[in-house]
């Protein structure tokens, strides 16, 4: 195979026009020769950026390396010491602003595609049949640490603490584990039977203890934890929480419905298959009100449930904040982006059925505090889309429970945990991370802090003796 | 975990079941719902709790086979296990934070319609054993479904039923029974209503009318039910309120039950379907048609 050093190998995908009709996985990976031929681009710079673009750290050229060498099981190790979920984040990190933007190679062509490498890894060693494993030096603590939540923050906190010697185990509200690795994002970006089910195994099997449909602050409190159940610790890793709305007219119609409940319906709960018993709407032309991932993700699956779509979003494509790449692959899937565009109000038939979106034209006017040009309404410009069913992504607002449950646990205005350098929050012994602290951002961003705060929890514990 | 220890059927379609679930029965209060899955590929189904035993660890709950998922819920036996039970779910009742002092001066009525005599139970039982006692009006279109009357008559002072048909108690639905109370000078100062959507609506507007300040319980469409899905929303008062996180109970003068029962239709084709698939088994797709 020719390489052009400039470029990154090319990773096959399902054609757009067939993928639009299933949930497969759109993106193929690499196969063996792809990803050595990729991993021979890499330079190994002994001053490697692109680590310190890593949330979670990993050691991007030495796993590189071992790539190159043909050593996958080299290569795994490697990113064991670093990420409890390479398999996930292989597929949903956005490397482009994380450790790709920092790569030497990025200066006159393309970074090295650090993503599809790290997945060829991790999918890899899952085919191969390995497994990360305990320290051979561990020793063990003897201390409980309980988790909040069995998402990504959670995982990773827990997976790092188990390594550590602590007896860990996690709490899940749901009746599944892995947060919004299953109930968020859809089977075609990351699918929950080969990766995510995978990789809570391979977090079970460092010893971590996983106990669903427990949800701390109802069936027991943080106080709970620390009094009757002998815990020494505890990381809230509960997630984000309340989906926001409109507060247009017409909101409470039937048809509109929040990302965070259509997207559970359809992952979660598998509403995508027509086996399904848990019932989601198939609309004929949805309309999908944000820009972010969850629109995203959101748009993409109304689209395989056979809906026509168009995302609404206020800003322009410049500001989209959903990663590049997706709305590169919605755009390839036939998904119509209404932009500079925003709904005033929500029409409905006689019986509260969805009839259409009312929009109105948006300009950008003076940036605003956040430095993004903030979109101002165009006078007289509103226009009618129809449609049957609207999908707000508009964000969330945290969850209350552990809040109201818990005293001393402080918040800040926006009702994110807060916590410190450690990541503890103001109450002793209880260390927060992810989205309950930032609101809604990214799974490797979850990963970090709770990779953190597990240090923040051994350090901790070991000076309390 | 999960195993079901007793089971027996109340009415035509109405079912209670005790079932083993330490976590639900060592917290839950009156008020609180949980979640149960009747197996591993089952819908995530919001029920309320109408009794717990904490030493024992077990909850017990009543529902009336009203679609496909609760249908298969009640073919479950002794000895099943249900896939998953999550809660308690919800905030407990305002009732039981209220000093009992406060609540024995309380002239309280609950209004009980078909299986919300299940919730309304649970928070009958919980006063009474508080030493609070309070009068009841228990509803239903006929004598045959009036459920646990034994058990309510053991936690009211007094238990009044009415029935639609006239074959039980007061011939008239609850209105009709509170209204003739009213008319013979027994006083309220408070009213908790829990049953369909459309009878708490009519409660609401009569103890409105007669200045009873109400609450009632809300069992709306719901997912995950711990404030993430956003599916179980209302309308309180004009304002957007989740009934998992902010309810189940609400100020019953200011709930939109209009909205609320428009919002309960939205599966409701969805659900006839799996009905009838379920019931009519293999011979389900013979041929009519429509959801081929």
């Amino acid at each position: 195979m020719e390489v052009d050093v400039l470029k990154k190998v090319p990773v096959s995908e399902q054609d757009p026009k067939i993928r639009a009709t299933n949930f497969d996985e759109v993106n193929l990976g690499y196969t063996k020769d792809e990803a050595v031929l990729e991993a021979s681009r890499c330079l190994t710079c002994k001053n490697a950026r692109c680590i310190n673009g890593c949330p979670v750290n990993i050691n991007i050229p030495a796993f590189i390396a071992k790539v190159k060498e043909g050593d996958v099981a080299g290569a795994y190790e490697v990113i064991s010491q670093s990420s409890a979920l390479p398999a996930v984040c292989g597929r949903v990190c956005p490397q482009e602003t994380q450790c790709e933007a920092q790569c030497i190679r990025g200066i006159k062509g393309e970074a090295v595609s650090i993503g599809r490498l790290e997945r060829f890894v991790a999918d890899t060693a899952k085919e191969m049949g390995i497994k990360p494993s305990l320290p051979a030096d561990m020793v063990k603590k003897n201390k409980k640490v309980a988790v909040i939540g069995a998402g990504p923050s959670g995982l990773t906190c827990a997976g790092d603490l188990a390594k550590m010697g602590y007896d860990v185990t996690i709490f899940e509200a749901l009746h599944k584990a892995g947060g919004v690795l299953v109930y968020g994002i859809p089977e075609f970006r990351l699918p929950k039977e080969k990766v995510v089910a995978k990789e809570v195994e391979n977090v079970k099997a460092l010893g971590v203890n996983i106990v669903t449909d427990a949800v701390i602050g109802r069936a027991l409190t943080i106080d709970d934890l620390f009094e009757k159940e002998g815990f020494s610790a505890v990381f809230v890793g509960s997630g984000a929480g309340l989906p926001r709305f409109m507060n247009i007219p017409g909101e409470q119609s039937l048809g509109v419905f929040s990302a965070n409940e259509y997207l559970t319906r359809s992952n979660l709960m598998g509403a995508f298959s027509e086996d399904s018993r848990t019932p989601i709407m198939r609309a004929k032309k949805a309309v999908i009100v944000g820009g972010g991932n969850v629109a995203m993700d959101a748009a993409r699956t109304a689209k395989r449930l056979g809906a026509e779509v168009h995302v609404v979003y206020r800003r322009s494509e410049a500001e989209l904040p959903a990663r590049v790449e997706e709305v590169h692959h919605a755009k390839e899937e036939g998904i119509i982006f209404d932009l500079l565009t925003n709904p005033v109000e929500i029409i409905a038939d006689e019986n509260s059925w969805v009839t259409g979106c009312k929009c109105i034209r948006m300009e950008l006017g003076e940036p605003d505090a956040s430095g993004r040009r903030s979109p101002v309404e165009v006078p007289g410009s509103e226009f009618l889309i129809e449609c049957d069913a609207v999908i707000m992504s508009l964000g969330t607002s945290p969850n209350p429970l552990i809040k109201t449950t818990t005293s001393g646990l402080e918040t800040n205005k926006r009702g994110g945990i807060i916590v410190n350098e450690s990541e503890m929050t103001t109450r002793e012994g209880v260390f927060a991370g992810g989205d309950a602290v930032t609101g809604a951002a990214t799974v490797i961003l979850a990963m970090g802090a709770g990779k953190s705060a597990a240090k923040g929890i051994d350090e901790y514990l070991s000076n309390k003796g | 975990m999960f195993e079901i220890v007793a089971k027996k059927q109340l009415g035509t379609n109405v079912w209670y079941m005790e079932v083993v679930a330490p976590l639900v029965a060592g917290k839950a209060m009156p008020g609180q719902f949980l979640i149960v899955r009747a197996d591993e590929e089952g819908e995530r189904i919001p029920l309320t709790v109408c009794d717990y035993d904490r030493e024992k660890g077990i909850v017990t709950i009543v529902y009336a086979t009203v679609g496909a998922e609760t249908e298969r819920m009640s073919r479950l036996n002794v000895g099943d296990r249900f896939a998953d039970i999550v809660g308690p779910l919800g905030r407990p009742s305002d009732l039981v934070d209220l000093p009992i002092e406060e609540l024995k001066k309380k002239k309280i009525l609950f209004i009980a319609g078909g299986v919300g005599t299940a919730p309304v139970y649970n928070q009958l039982k919980w006063l009474h054993e508080n030493g609070v006692e309070v009068d009841c009006i228990q509803g239903a279109r006929t004598k045959d479904l009036l459920i646990l009357e034994d058990e309510m008559k053991a936690v009211t002072k007094n238990l009044y039923f009415a029935t639609d048909d006239g074959s039980y108690g007061i011939h008239g639905n609850v209105c009709v029974a509170l209204q003739q109370l009213w008319d013979e000078g027994i006083r309220y100062d408070h009213c908790v209503v829990i049953g369909p959507v459309i009878m708490m609506k009519f409660a609401c507007q009569l103890t409105k009318k007669l200045g009873i300040p109400t609450v009632v319980s809300m069992n709306t469409i719901m997912v995950d039910g711990t404030g993430m899905c956003g599916a179980c929303r209302l309308l309180v008062g004009g304002e957007v309120k989740f009934c998992c996180v902010d309810g189940p109970e609400f100020d019953g003068w200011e709930v939109d039950f209009d909205q609320a029962m428009q919002r309960s239709r939205l599966y409701k084709t969805e659900e006839g379907r799996l009905m009838l698939k379920l019931k009519e088994g293999d011979t389900h797709h013979g041929g009519c048609g429509v959801c081929s």
